[in-house]
Formats: C-alpha cells, sequence, structure tokens
C-alpha cells in the first residue's frame, strides 16, 4: 500500500477562500481523525481527494500517480458521504452491487452479516430509509468494499447510541482482519479519541493540527491555581484558553512544561481531552 | 473485566496499569491467558497499536509474555514481581509525601506514630 499526498491544495469557489494551500500525507493502514467546525470545508477535502469535485489548484497523489481522472488509483479510495448518490427506487443490495463494480471484490458475506447486526432489511429501498437507516446502509458499504483508503464523513448521523457502539466495534475489527486506512471525519470527538491514532484538525481555510493523538494530549495540561501564580508558572508557554473562578484560574495550555520551572504548591496540574483542546484550538481567536 | 480511563495518563499507560492492577489481584492467574489485543481494542474501542503498547510495556516489565501463535499469557512469577515493584516504589509514592504533607501540617514525628497507630486500632487495614 503507498501513501496519498496531499500538496499545496488549494479550493476556491468564485472569491471565497474554501482551502488554503493544504499539504498533509496520509499513511496506509492508519486510522485518522480529521476534525473541524461546522463549514471548516472537511467535505470539500474529502470530496477533492476522492475527485469528485476539482481543486483550484494543488493535487493528489497515491504513492506516484496523479488522482485526478485515474480509475486505477481511483479503485483504492471510498468516500462515504451525506451525499446520496443512489438512483431513486434502487435497494440495499443493489448498492453493495454498484461498489463491487466500481471497486471490485466487494465483502458481500460481511455485508450482509453487517445487515443483521443493524437490523437492515437488504430489500429494504434506500428512499425508503430512514435517517439512521441510510446511514448504516452507507457504513455498510463502506466497511465492506475493497479499497485502501476509507473517508467517513460524518459516518454516525442518525445513529443511536447501539449503533454507534457496534459501528466503532465493527470499524476496529475489519481494520485488525485488513489493516487499511479509516479517515473519521465527526463533531462526535468524545467518541473517537481512543479510536484515532493521528489527528487532522481544519480551521479557518488551514491544517492547523497535523499530529498523533498520543502526542497531542501530552501537551494538554490544565494548571489552575491562584490567577498570579498560574499566570507565573506558564508564562511564554501556549495558552489556548483562561477560566476564573473569583481568584481560582485555570489556563489550558498546549505545550509542553518547563521542566526546570518549580510548581507551586498551590498550583495543580491535570490533563484534559481532546474534544476540548479542538474547542479552544478553534475557538476563534487562535488559528 | 472492568476499565476505566481518564486524563491521567497517556491511554496505553492507563492499559498497562490496569492490566498489572488485574494480575496482581488475581484477575488472571500466572501462565492464564490474558485477552487479545484484538479483543480489548473491539471491546472497548480502542486503537489497536495503543492496546498493542501498553501491553508491550507489560512484555518489557516482565509480566506477560508472548507465545507465538497463541497470544498473551502472564508470566510466572509475575504477582510477586509485582509486588516487589510496588515495595520499591512504597516508599517515594507514599512514604516521602505523608512526611512532606505532615511538615506541611506541622504534625511531628511522634504525633505521626501515634496517627499510623490510631489508623491501625481503626480497622483502616482489614486483617
Amino acid at each position: 500500500m503507498e501513501q496519498l499526498t496531499i500538496k499545496n491544495l488549494t479550493k476556491k469557489y468564485r472569491h471565497d477562500m474554501i482551502l488554503d494551500d493544504l499539504s498533509f500525507t496520509l499513511e496506509p493502514a492508519k486510522i485518522y481523525g480529521l476534525l473541524g467546525r461546522n463549514g471548516a470545508g472537511k467535505s470539500t477535502l474529502l470530496n477533492i481527494i476522492s475527485n469528485r469535485i476539482f481543486p483550484t489548484s494543488g493535487e493528489v497523489r497515491l504513492g506516484d500517480d496523479v488522482v485526478n481522472d485515474n480509475d486505477d488509483v481511483l479503485s483504492k479510495i471510498f468516500l462515504m458521504s451525506e451525499a446520496n448518490l443512489y438512483p431513486r427506487g434502487m435497494k440495499v443490495s443493489q448498492t453493495f452491487d454498484l461498489a463491487d463494480v466500481a471497486y471490485g471484490n466487494f465483502n458481500y458475506d460481511y455485508a450482509k452479516q453487517l445487515a443483521e447486526l443493524f437490523e437492515l432489511d437488504p430489500q429494504a429501498k434506500v428512499t425508503n430509509l430512514s435517517t439512521g437507516q441510510r446511514t448504516i446502509s452507507k457504513l455498510i458499504v463502506a466497511l465492506a468494499v475493497d479499497v485502501d483508503y476509507v473517508f467517513l464523513d460524518e459516518p454516525i448521523l442518525g445513529l443511536d447510541a447501539n449503533h454507534r457502539d457496534l459501528f466503532y466495534k465493527e470499524l476496529v475489527k475489519t481494520y485488525q482482519e485488513k489493516p487499511r486506512t479509516f479517515v473519521l471525519s465527526t463533531h462526535l470527538i468524545e467518541e473517537i479519541q481512543q479510536l484515532v491514532e493521528h489527528v487532522l484538525v481544519l480551521h479557518n481555510h488551514h491544517l492547523i493540527i497535523d499530529e498523533d493523538t498520543d502526542e497531542m494530549l501530552a501537551k494538554a495540561y490544565a494548571v489552575s491555581g491562584p490567577a498570579k501564580l498560574v499566570d507565573q508558572y506558564t508564562d511564554g508557554l501556549r495558552v489556548l484558553k483562561k477560566e476564573s473562578i473569583g481568584n481560582i484560574q485555570t489556563s489550558y495550555i498546549f505545550d509542553h512544561l518547563d521542566d526546570q520551572r518549580v510548581i507551586p504548591d498551590q498550583v495543580k496540574i491535570d490533563h484534559y481531552d481532546l474534544q476540548h483542546l479542538f474547542m479552544y484550538l478553534t475557538d476563534g481567536r487562535e488559528g | 473485566m472492568q476499565f476505566n480511563f481518564d486524563e491521567s495518563a497517556p491511554l496505553y499507560q492507563q492499559i498497562a496499569d490496569q492490566l498489572e492492577e488485574m494480575i496482581f489481584a488475581g484477575g488472571f492467574d500466572e501462565q492464564a491467558q490474558v485477552p487479545s489485543t484484538t479483543q480489548l481494542s473491539q471491546q472497548l474501542h480502542i486503537n489497536p497499536a495503543t492496546v498493542l503498547k501498553g501491553m508491550n510495556m507489560l512484555v518489557d516489565k516482565g509480566l506477560l509474555e508472548k507465545r507465538r501463535g497463541l497470544g498473551m499469557f502472564v508470566k510466572e512469577g509475575a504477582q510477586q514481581k509485582i509486588m516487589e515493584q510496588r515495595k520499591e516504589s512504597f516508599y517515594n509514592d507514599y512514604v516521602k509525601s505523608l512526611l512532606v504533607e505532615a511538615d506541611k501540617l506541622g504534625i511531628t514525628k511522634q504525633h505521626l506514630l501515634e496517627l499510623i497507630e490510631r489508623g491501625e486500632h481503626d480497622g483502616t487495614i482489614n486483617h
């Protein structure tokens, strides 16, 4: 398997900048989280990578091959998105056939098994499905299709807690049986924090984070105590947000702490989670 | 088997710590097989690479061993080993911080000894 390289990718709609000069790589057999606020350009990015829309400039390559209109390469990249591309009256089982034709080697056995687990009738018409059921039918295709790169744009839209749980379980299972790259774009950050090995954050048209989850969280410190001591201790570090109650302040740091500095007795240091880190990074003040 | 995760340490570290605790508490007997990376990552929705990293920490510590084609097993003498390691860190983790806090509160050595006796008497230690 080869890596997917995104180089100097820019997308403008008329005069509006959507994506401004993005460069990053996606490695084979890794689970990624693509995070960004509404309108950050996540879907645009995923649509460009899978050749559904064209960039204004820049390119996407799989190994040495340009993705643009290259059927061989595109048969290794699958995008599950909100858009409904199926014709009216199409049955769920026929969407399996479509995937088999387009990408080859579709895993019908697994798809059938997933349909049973998610209690979805493969003979149902896609247009008659509820939001959650439609998500399930797309997820089944995304998990059973034979590609190297699977992009999941809002994979849990309308799913109840039980079905989300089942989806995460099946994702890990199929990933272990046949390691391939998954990129999850979702707002339910708490639920995917443990699943994603690497995080990409889009904000204000830029890629502001491209880092391993472990490394990111290792720099997420909440330092709290008397305001003056907290400010002294965190002086020069990257502070994303401050919160105060009375004289007690909590500063949310995204930085390595200075081991040379003595931590004052009244100051407490904890870690905070990915969801909060994302919120503070994309508050508008930063980026 | 119940895992609880928080933000206190990297996830792989927490996996290692909690598996170690289960071994120590006798949740897994020596020579017994522990759940596979596959089982744990599916059950807990954790990236397999993270689970593997945690497991490998225990392999490095000599508490688990890989048996080719079979899986991961608790090593013989693992409980004893954990006991020894914990005794070693007992001084640093508990005794030192106890003395620091006692000093802050102006508790004398004599008073401290009395408190330990009182704790024993009150049945804090169940024997």
